[in-house]
C-alpha cells in the first residue's frame, strides 16, 4: 500500500535549516511530504512537541540539528540526544519509536538533507500510515500516548534527563561518576513507573475505580497497580473515595 | 515583553510569486485566497515581488487600511529576507516581532519542481502553520549592546592585511593575528603577480611598510586564537602567541585565514626536484635558479576530481604567468602546458593566454578518461583530436595543484561557531546577499578562506569584509535580537528550584539570585532554548519561540484537511 505520509520536521536555524535552504538554492529535488518548523537549536525541541505531533496523527517526526561539535550554542545537540533517547524509550512502549528520527545536517549539506528526508519519507511509507491518523485514530493507542506525554512531562523524568549529562559525564563531590548503564537503568525504571502512574491517573480522571478494574484496563498485575496507587496517594494525586463491599475505590484528587 | 498582549490578532498574509520562482510552479492567487480563510486572517494578497518597493508599500497600506497587527509573508527564506520585512512593518509602527516568515521558495517550490500539486499542498500547510504561529506572536524589545570599537583579524595574508589597514585607516583599534612567523601568507612564496607582473615581494614590502607605520594596529605573529566568548560588539578573545596568552575585547572578527597548497604526494612522479609544484617553480624563479629549456606543466593535478570537485581558479593563470615569464627571459625555451580546460576569465587574463600563444607556448588538451603517463624524461598524453598518444619530453615537470582548505579550519570554525562548506572552506551567510558575512553577527569573512582567489580578489574581499565590519564598529550601540529565554512573572510559582536549567545552560546565563529565585541574565542568554525544553516544570519561556507558538504550528500542521 502506498500513501503520502505527513511528516513534521524541526530544523535548527544554524545548520539544518540552512542545509535545507541550500538544497533549494542547488535545486536538489525531494518529495514534498515534510513540513518544517524552524527552531533556534535542536536542543529547543521539547519532548512534548514530538508527542503532540504524533497525537495529531502525523506519520513521522524528524528532528535535525548541527553535527556534534558544531552546534551554534556549543552543546544544544548533546541535550537534544538525551531528550530524544528518552522519547524513543517511551515510544517503544507503544511501538511508535520508528516514526521519529534525529539526524545532523550541516549548512553545506544540501544533498545530505534531501537524501535523509527522502529516506525517512520512504521508511515511513514502508511502515504505513500512523495508527493515530485523524480519520480513524486508534483510541486505545491515543490514550496510551497521552499517558506517555504526561509521564514524560513529570518532574521525575524531566529532571532526570536534564541532569543526565551532569550525572554520567561529570564526577560528583566524591569523585564518582555514574556509568551510562546505571543511568539507563534508572531512567528505564522511572519511565516504566511514571507511564503506569499516568495511565492510572488518566483512568481515574474519567471515573473512580478499584484497583482490580484499573489492572484489567491497563493490563498489568493488580499488585503493581496497588503499589503505584500508594505512591500517587503519597503525592496527593489520588485518594480513596469509598469502599464498596470490601473493595476500596480510588479517585483523582 | 512584560505582559501578554490582549488585543485580538488581525493577520495580513502576503504571498510572493518571486517572479516565476514561486508563481511559476504554484497558484499564488489561489494560495492568497486560501490564506484569507484562515482563522484571524483579515487580509491577504499576492505580489509579484513582496520584497520590492511596491510589495513593501502594499504591506504598509494594508496594515493601515485593515488595522493589521500581525503580518505573514510567504516567500524565499527568513535567513535572507526576514530583516527587510521586519523593518517594513516597524516603519508603520508595528513591533517588528509581530512578523512571521513562511518559506515557500527555498524549501518548497525550488525543491519540488516536478510536483506542482505536492508543492502547493505543502505551501498551503506552511502558510496555515505560519498564520497560526503569527496569531500567537508577542511584541518584543530589542536589546541594546555597546560596541567595542576594536577589530580582530585572523590571518596576516593579503586579505587580512588589506582588511586590517582599511579598518585601521578608519580609526579603529585593530589587532591582526598570523599563525606563521611572518606576515604575507601566500604572498611570501610567490614570485611575480598576474596580470600586472609586479614582484610579489614588492607588494608585500608595501603592505608591511604601511602596517609598521600604522598607529593602533597590533600584529601578533606565531599566534593563534585560543578561546572566544561573548557576542557582537563584545567578543572576549584569548590569543596564544607562542605560549604567551593575550586577552582582548573586540567588537568584530574577520576571518581571513587564506588557503593552503595541495602537495601532490604520490602523484605523477612528484619528487620536489625534477617534478615539482608551481609554488616550487616560483621559488626557483625568485632565486633565478632555472637552468633548463624543456618544461612541461600539467594543470588540474588533484583538482576537479571526485575528491576535490572544485576549480581552484588561480592555477591556469599561475601557469600562464610562469610560462610567459620563462619564455620572455629565454626565448629558446620549450614550454608545453597540458590542460583539461583552460579558464582565463575577463579581459586581462584572456589577453595573457593570447600572449602565451604568440610566444609559442604549446597547449595540449588531455582528458580525465585517459590517464597521463609520466616517465622519467617524457609525458605520454592521449590527445582526443588526433586520437593518438603524444610524447612530450621534459627536463622539468611542473604540476599545477589546487589551493585547499587549511587543516586547522575545522578547529577555528568550531571555536567561532561558524560553518564550513563541503571542502572545509568557510561558508558565508549567503553567496549573493551576504557574501562577506557569517550568519553570526559580528563575524566576517574575506579572501581564500572562502574559496581559492587570486591576489587581486583577496585584496578586494579584504576591503569588503572591512567595510561590512565597519557597519558595526561605527556605532556606539547597536540593537540585537531580543529573543532570549526568561522566567515569566506568571510562571514563577511553577519553578520548583530544581536547577536543571542552570546545569544545561551553556552560557552560565542562569543563576539563583539572592532571593533564592531562578534568574536569567538577559545579556548572557543567546536564546538557544535548551533551558525551556529541559525545565522540569516547563516554566521557562523562550521569547519568540514559546511553547504556545510552536504548539500552534504543530496543531495547524496536524489539521485534517490535507491529503
Ligand atoms: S544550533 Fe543546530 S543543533 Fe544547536
Amino acid at each position: 500500500m502506498s500513501f503520502e505520509p505527513r511528516i513534521l520536521g524541526f530544523l535548527c536555524n544554524w545548520c539544518s535549516y540552512a542545509g535545507a535552504d541550500l538544497a533549494g538554492v542547488s535545486r536538489i529535488q525531494y518529495p514534498p511530504n515534510m513540513r518544517v518548523i524552524r527552531v533556534m537549536c535542536s536542543g529547543r525541541v521539547d519532548p512534548q512537541f514530538i508527542f503532540e505531533a504524533l497525537q495529531q496523527g502525523l506519520d513521522g517526526v524528524y528532528v535535525m540539528g548541527c553535527h556534534i561539535g558544531d552546534c551554534h550554542y556549543l552543546e544544544g545537540n548533546h541535550e537534544a540526544i538525551k531528550k530524544f533517547n528518552m522519547v524513543i524509550k517511551f515510544l517503544s512502549i507503544v511501538n511508535l519509536e520508528n516514526r521519529v528520527r534525529l539526524d545532523w545536517v550541516s549548512a553545506s549539506e544540501g544533498v545530505r538533507f534531501s537524501e535523509l528526508v527522502s529516506e525517512f519519507i520512504q521508511d515511513i511509507k514502508n511502515i504505513g500510515p500512523s495508527p493515530l491518523r485523524r480519520d480513524c485514530p486508534d483510541k486505545r493507542l491515543m490514550e496510551k500516548l497521552k499517558a506517555i506525554e504526561r509521564a514524560a512531562a513529570s518532574d521525575r523524568i524531566r529532571a532526570l534527563v536534564g541532569r543526565e549529562r551532569k550525572i554520567t559525564e561529570q564526577e560528583n563531590v566524591y569523585g564518582e561518576k555514574v556509568s551510562q548503564e546505571i543511568y539507563d537503568e534508572l531512567l528505564n525504571t522511572a519511565i516504566h513507573d511514571e507511564y503506569i502512574r499516568s495511565r492510572i491517573l488518566i483512568l481515574l480522571e474519567k471515573e473512580p475505580k478499584s484497583v482490580k478494574d484499573i489492572a484489567a484496563e491497563i493490563e498489568i498485575d493488580p499488585n503493581k497497580v496497588l503499589e503505584n496507587i500508594l505512591v500517587l496517594k503519597g503525592r496527593a494525586q489520588v485518594d480513596m473515595s469509598e469502599i464498596v463491599d470490601i473493595t476500596p475505590i480510588y479517585v483523582r484528587t | 515583553m512584560s505582559k501578554k498582549s490582549d488585543e485580538n490578532p488581525r493577520i495580513g498574509v502576503f504571498i510572493c510569486h518571486c517572479g516565476s520562482n514561486i508563481g511559476g510552479l504554484i497558484d499564488c492567487k489561489k494560495l492568497a485566497e486560501y490564506s484569507g480563510t484562515l482563522p484571524e486572517v483579515v487580509y491577504s494578497e499576492d505580489n509579484v515581488y513582496t520584497c520590492s518597493e511596491t510589495g513593501l508599500n502594499a504591506i504598509k497600506k494594508a496594515i493601515k487600511d485593515y488595522n493589521l497587527n500581525r503580518v505573514v509573508v510567504a516567500s524565499c527564506t527568513p535567513r535572507t529576507h526576514e530583516p527587510l520585512f521586519r523593518e517594513c512593518i516597524a516603519e508603520v509602527g508595528l513591533n517588528e516581532y509581530l512578523f512571521n516568515f513562511v518559506n515557500i521558495r527555498d524549501q518548497c517550490t525550488w525543491v519540488h519542481m516536478k510536483d506542482a500539486e505536492g508543492a502547493y499542498k505543502k505551501a498551503r500547510d506552511l502558510v496555515k502553520m505560519g498564520a497560526a504561529r503569527a496569531a500567537k506572536l508577542e511584541p518584543l524589545d530589542k536589546v541594546s549592546v555597546q560596541i567595542q570599537p576594536v577589530a580582530l583579524i585572523i590571518g596576516g595574508g593579503v586579505a587580512g592585511m588589506s582588511a586590517a589597514l582599511n579598518l585601521n585607516n578608519q580609526g579603529y583599534e585593530t589587532h591582526l593575528i598570523e599563525k606563521e612567523d611572518q606576515l604575507g601568507g601566500r604572498l611570501t612564496s610567490l614570485h611575480t603577480l598576474f596580470p600586472s607582473n609586479i614582484d610579489a615581494s614588492e607588494l608585500l614590502a608595501n603592505f608591511v611598510n604601511k602596517i609598521q607605520l600604522a598607529k593602533n594596529l597590533t600584529i601578533y605573529i606565531s599566534a593563534k586564537l585560543r578561546k572566544i566568548d561573548g557576542f557582537v560588539g563584545n567578543y572576549s578573545v584569548e590569543i596564544d602567541k607562542a605560549g604567551e596568552i593575550i586577552k582582548l575585547m573586540v567588537g568584530i572578527i574577520i576571518v581571513a585565514v587564506g588557503a593552503s597548497l595541495f602537495i601532490p604526494k604520490h602523484m605523477l612522479g612528484y619528487d620536489g626536484k625534477k617534478r615539482i609544484t608551481q609554488q616550487e617553480l616560483e621559488v626557483i624563479l625568485k632565486n633565478n635558479d632555472l637552468n633548463t629549456n624543456n618544461i612541461v606543466m600539467i594543470q588540474c593535478v588533484g583538482a576537479r576530481n571526485e575528491e576535490r570537485s572544485y576549480c581552484s581558479s588561480v592555477c591556469c593563470m599561475t601557469a600562464l604567468k610562469n610560462a610567459i615569464f620563462i619564455s620572455n627571459k629565454n626565448p629558446g625555451a620549450h614550454i608545453t602546458i597540458l590542460f583539461r580546460d583552460l579558464y582565463t576569465p575577463g579581459t586581462k587574463y584572456e589577453a595573457m593566454y593570447r600572449k602565451a600563444r604568440e610566444l609559442g607556448i604549446l597547449f595540449i588538451r588531455y582528458t580525465e578518461k585517459k590517464e597521463l603517463k609520466v616517465e622519467e624524461n617524457e609525458v605520454r598524453v592521449f590527445n582526443e583530436y588526433l586520437g593518438e598518444e603524444i610524447i612530450v619530453p621534459y627536463d622539468l615537470l611542473v604540476l599545477s595543484t589546487p589551493l585547499i582548505a587549511n587543516e586547522d579550519n575545522k578547529a577555528l570554525a568550531r571555536l567561532l561557531k561558524v560553518p564550513l562548506e563541503s571542502n572545509d572552506f568557510f561558508l558565508e551567510a549567503h553567496v549573493k546577499l551576504r557574501p562577506n558575512d557569517f550568519a553570526t553577527d559580528g563575524i566576517f569573512i574575506g579572501g581564500a578562506a572562502k574559496w581559492p582567489v587570486d591576489i587581486t580578489e583577496a585584496i578586494t574581499q579584504g576591503y569588503a569584509a572591512a567595510s561590512r565590519a565597519s557597519t558595526i564598529l561605527s556605532h556606539d550601540v547597536i540593537e540585537v535580537e531580543g529573543t532570549t529565554s526568561y522566567l515569566p512573572e506568571w510562571n514563577k510559582n511553577l519553578c520548583s528550584g530544581c536547577e536543571v536549567c542552570i546545569k544545561v545552560c551553556p552560557y552560565k546565563a542562569i543563576i539563583k539570585n539572592e532571593h533564592d529565585e531562578i534568574e536569567i541574565i538577559q545579556a548572557l542568554c543567546k536564546g538557544c532554548g535548551v533551558c525551556g525544553a529541559t525545565c522540569s516544570k516547563q516554566a521557562i519561556e523562550i521569547k519568540h519561540f514559546t511553547n504556545e507558538q510552536i504548539l500552534s504550528e504543530i496543531y495547524a500542521c496536524g489539521g485534517r484537511d490535507v491529503y
